[in-house]
């Protein structure tokens, strides 16, 4: 692109008078802009869209005089295929979805944000690479494929450690969990970590403290908003998750009574009937309902771990 | 003066303990996971090869390849990609170049982040309920490809948003100051820069959509459909289709009797296309990321 | 005596709540070299950014007054592409576009509609050739923009500002980031270039305005506080002890 030997002598005014861009550059700049606006906008329809949508199939069953509300949020009678009786209660459905998240947590929350704290602050920059690109290996795993390890692996590992009758309970949901929420822990708290100025770290040193004694007395306190949102961006994805859990926790709708049982979590049960309930059906409508119920934990989880998120980015 | 005083010991031993049981804990996620690929593999061995890719399944779906499966997944995937690609980046393009810092776009902000964080049973309740029923589209690749597309939207316009917010402000407004108009600096300064940025998101996108069952479940992947062997396009945008998806977790859960290693291997085809595809995205942004123009 | 190039009634900028600039006056003449001094947050770069409309890019803003170039109010025009190509702005940070150092200049002719490969050689050379980068880049317009030195890239920026032919060209604060021989090949650029356009220099060193300038504005918070002929504002008897008090350091 070198200038040709013997360049026009340059007019004065050349811009200003003798160019203009042309009309349909300019019409088609204008068509592109009003493109780009309606995409923008798109993704706020989308969310409502999903919202309204998922309300508007589970709305019916509200005004079903046979259907209460009470009953739904409160009773662990699930039975709404009997001839006689239907009865609509989740609440053992929330139980297992507490029980199998809260076993996922406890594993989940120590070892990733251990990991978190090796990453972030005791391991070397090459190590630091292959762990990061690890730990993102280990977030792409599909829920299928999790479920079916739960399945087939972890439920005879169980059933041979624990003697117990059926290797697919809370105890295996719990740890197939773990291990998908682990990969959020990890990097969300290490960029919670990250974000902590060095200055912190370099006064600490500067006091004598060791690595350890900096992590613990300096930088977890000033890093814990973030350590917490990470923590609640594992449970919301946990408490979200299907198929895994599906596969790996059983079917028993009941609240369980050992960590050896089988239970059925909120998102288990629709997958597991949303295929046999008859369309529009007051057992199709509230399984629906299940899912607003459902959307409703994630959004709050969600937003309250996003806020935090951004209080920190922001510093 | 600088003599090690039993205090100095103490704390490095306790630093060195520290130390290692923090490895511990980054190493426990690792190695059993590598346990497990590992034993996935050794079962899957006696079917996997390059003729399970290619091959229909035979006697009644317990034995044989994958072929419908991966060519539906491949299907799906490109189809609901060809939709949320250019959807999320304009709206990104929107969200960081063009929008004013008023409600209207804060409640887009929020609806973007919120629409990421929604669980994969709720998009299968929402493709149900719009796509199949609302639309009717039917169980089909159209509304399972459309639910896919709006699960990875948001996700896009995030990356997209990060990889656009890494152009520097101060390029934008040196164009400005010469006259040019916004997209003038977008298509020759902030686009060329930060498509890099784009594409990973985008690759990594496809790897997540390959990997849904839920939401393909209830809105037209089937476990068996009969397709013609060898036709680049088996499906018609109408049918109902197989994925490799569904068609591991069918297998898995409702099929007895099915030769022990054709479950595995086709776990181990699914993850090793999904961790391909990753690795790809990763290596894509390692090398991108040497090659930087400032 | 002329019509003036560019008048400025009662300009008033508030960013949100906060006034910058209270009700300033003021013009300029085509083909002088019209100096800004003043310390830091006087409003000086907003000042700048009022008259080529970058203000519009900051939400925040709320301008009330008029500024006329050519005896058309700015604030009314249609055209503010048009507008912008006639005012050519330096910024304080140099700034290389990530394109090759041909596609830097060329950037506003081709946005401006420009498209014939021998004018826009032509342009590219003459305003390298004027901002007196020419024959360090020659042999390299290939090569990337982001990749020259410091003062190169404030160089650069120059010859992009002058290659959309402006009648008035707006340097704020642009030496503050280079050194002081290529802070002084653009002074005798400046000097050049006053026979072909008017020139607004911004700057906070008091000394490049009294070589350069022949009339200087001192602006402090917002509000003119002298507006005279360099010699009279870097005399010894200004028409304000502020000024004085400026000018040789005693505050600022």
């Amino acid at each position: 692109m070198q200038a040709t030997p013997f360049p026009e002598p340059v007019e004065p005014d050349l811009i200003l008078r003798h160019t203009a861009r042309p009309a349909w550059a300019v019409l088609g700049e204008r068509a592109l802009e009003i493109l780009i606006c309606l995409c923008g906008i798109s993704a706020i329809i989308f969310v409502f869209g999903i919202f309204f949508f998922v309300f508007k199939e589970a709305f019916p069953v509200l005004g079903n005089p046979k259907f209460s509300l009470r009953q739904f949020l409160f009773s662990d009678q699930w039975y709404p295929t009997s001839e006689l009786n239907k009865r609509y209660g989740v609440l053992a459905m929330i139980a297992g979805t507490f029980s199998v998240v809260a076993l996922a947590m406890a594993i989940a929350v120590p070892f990733g944000l251990g990991a978190a704290i090796y990453i972030s602050e005791f391991c070397g920059a090459k190590t630091k690479e292959t762990l990061k690109i690890v730990i993102e290996l280990l977030a792409a795993i599909p829920s299928v494929v999790w479920g079916f390890i739960g399945l087939t692996v972890l439920s005879r590992l169980i059933v041979s450690w624990t003697g117990a009758p059926v290797g697919v309970n809370i105890l295996n949901g719990g740890i197939i969990l773990a291990l998908m929420m682990v990969p959020i822990i990890v990097s969300i708290g290490e960029d919670a970590l990250k974000a902590v100025p060095d200055s912190y770290r370099e006064a600490a040193l500067a006091l004598g403290a060791t690595r350890w004694q900096q992590v613990r007395h300096v930088l977890l306190p000033a890093a814990r908003t973030g350590l917490l949102a990470a923590v609640l961006l594992g449970v919301g994805r946990a408490v979200g998750e299907t198929m895994a859990v599906l596969m790996a926790t059983g079917h028993a709708v009941h609240i369980p009574h050992s960590i050896l049982d089988s239970v059925r979590t909120l998102t288990a049960n629709i997958a597991a009937e949303l295929g046999e309930a008859p369309a529009h059906s007051p057992h199709y409508e509230v399984l629906f309902l299940t899912g607003v119920l459902l959307f409703l934990m994630t959004f709050v989880m969600n937003l309250a771990a996003y806020s935090i998120i951004h209080g920190f980015k922001r510093k | 003066m600088f003599a090690e005083t039993p205090l100095v010991r103490r704390k490095l031993r306790r630093e060195a303990v520290a130390k290692w049981i923090f490895c511990a804990m980054a190493a426990s996620m690792i190695v059993p996971l590598l346990l497990i690929v590992g034993y996935l593999v050794i079962r899957a061995w006696p079917s996997l090869s390059l003729r399970f890719l290619v091959d229909m399944p035979a006697n009644h779906m317990r034995d044989g390849g994958v072929w419908p499966a991966l060519i539906g997944t491949i299907y799906l995937v490109v189809l609901s990609l060809a939709v949320s690609a250019p959807i999320g980046v304009l709206a990104a393009v929107y969200l960081n170049e063009y929008a004013r810092d008023n409600w209207l776009n804060r409640l887009v902000n929020m609806a973007v982040i919120n629409l990421a964080g929604v669980p994969s049973i709720i998009h299968a309740l929402f493709g149900l309920g719009a796509f199949v029923y609302a639309a009717r589209f039917g169980y089909s690749i159209v509304s399972a490809s459309l639910t896919l597309a709006i699960m990875t939207l948001p996700v896009i316009i995030a990356s997209t948003r990060e990889a656009l917010a890494s152009v520097p402000r101060s390029f934008r407004e040196a164009c400005w100051n010469v006259g040019a108009t916004r997209w003038q600096t977008i298509r020759a300064v902030v686009l060329p820069n930060s498509i890099s940025g784009i594409l990973t998101g985008l690759i990594l996108q496809v790897s997540r959509a390959a990997g849904e069952t839920a939401p393909i479940m209830f809105t037209g992947a089937v476990f068996f459909k009969a397709i013609q062997r060898g036709n680049p396009l088996p499906y018609g945008l109408h049918d109902s289709f197989m994925a490799l998806s569904m068609h591991l977790f069918t297998l898995a859960t409702q099929v007895p009797d099915v030769k022990e290693s054709i479950p595995f291997a086709t776990a181990v085809v699914l993850l090793g296309s999904v961790l391909l595809v990753n690795a790809a995205a990763i290596g894509l942004r390692v090398y991108l990321r040497s090659r930087k123009r400032w | 005596m002329s019509e003036p190039h560019i008048v400025v009634q009662d300009l008033c900028l508030a960013y949100g709540p906060k006034e910058v600039i209270h009700g300033i006056s003021f013009e300029v003449q085509r083909h002088e070299i019209f100096g800004i001094i003043g310390p830091a947050q006087s409003g000086k770069t907003s000042l700048l950014r009022c008259i080529n409309r970058t203000i519009d890019f900051s939400a925040e803003a709320a301008v009330a007054g008029t500024i006329t170039v050519n005896g058309q109010d700015v604030r009314q025009l249609k055209d503010v592409y048009g507008l912008r190509r006639r005012i050519g702005m330096v910024a304080p940070l140099p700034v290389g576009l990530p394109l090759s150092i041909y596609d830097n200049v060329a950037f506003a002719p081709r946005c401006a509609g420009l498209t014939k490969r021998s004018q826009l050689d032509g342009l590219v050379e003459h305003c390298l050739r004027q901002a007196a980068l020419w024959e360090e880049v020659k042999d390299r317009l290939d090569s990337l923009g982001t990749k020259l030195s410091g003062g190169q890239q404030q160089r650069l920026t120059i010859a992009r500002a002058l290659s959309h032919q402006p009648e008035i060209l707006c340097l704020d604060e642009f030496s503050i980031a280079i050194d002081p021989v290529t802070t002084m090949r653009i002074e005798d650029v400046l000097k050049e270039l006053r026979r072909h356009m008017t020139i607004i220099l911004v700057t906070n060193l008091t000394q490049q305005a009294r070589r350069l300038a022949n009339r200087t504005m001192f602006l402090w918070s917002g509000a003119i506080v002298e507006l005279d002929r360099s010699d009279v504002i870097f005399s010894e008897h200004p028409a304000s002890r502020k000024t004085y008090e400026y000018v040789n350091g005693i505050f600022g």
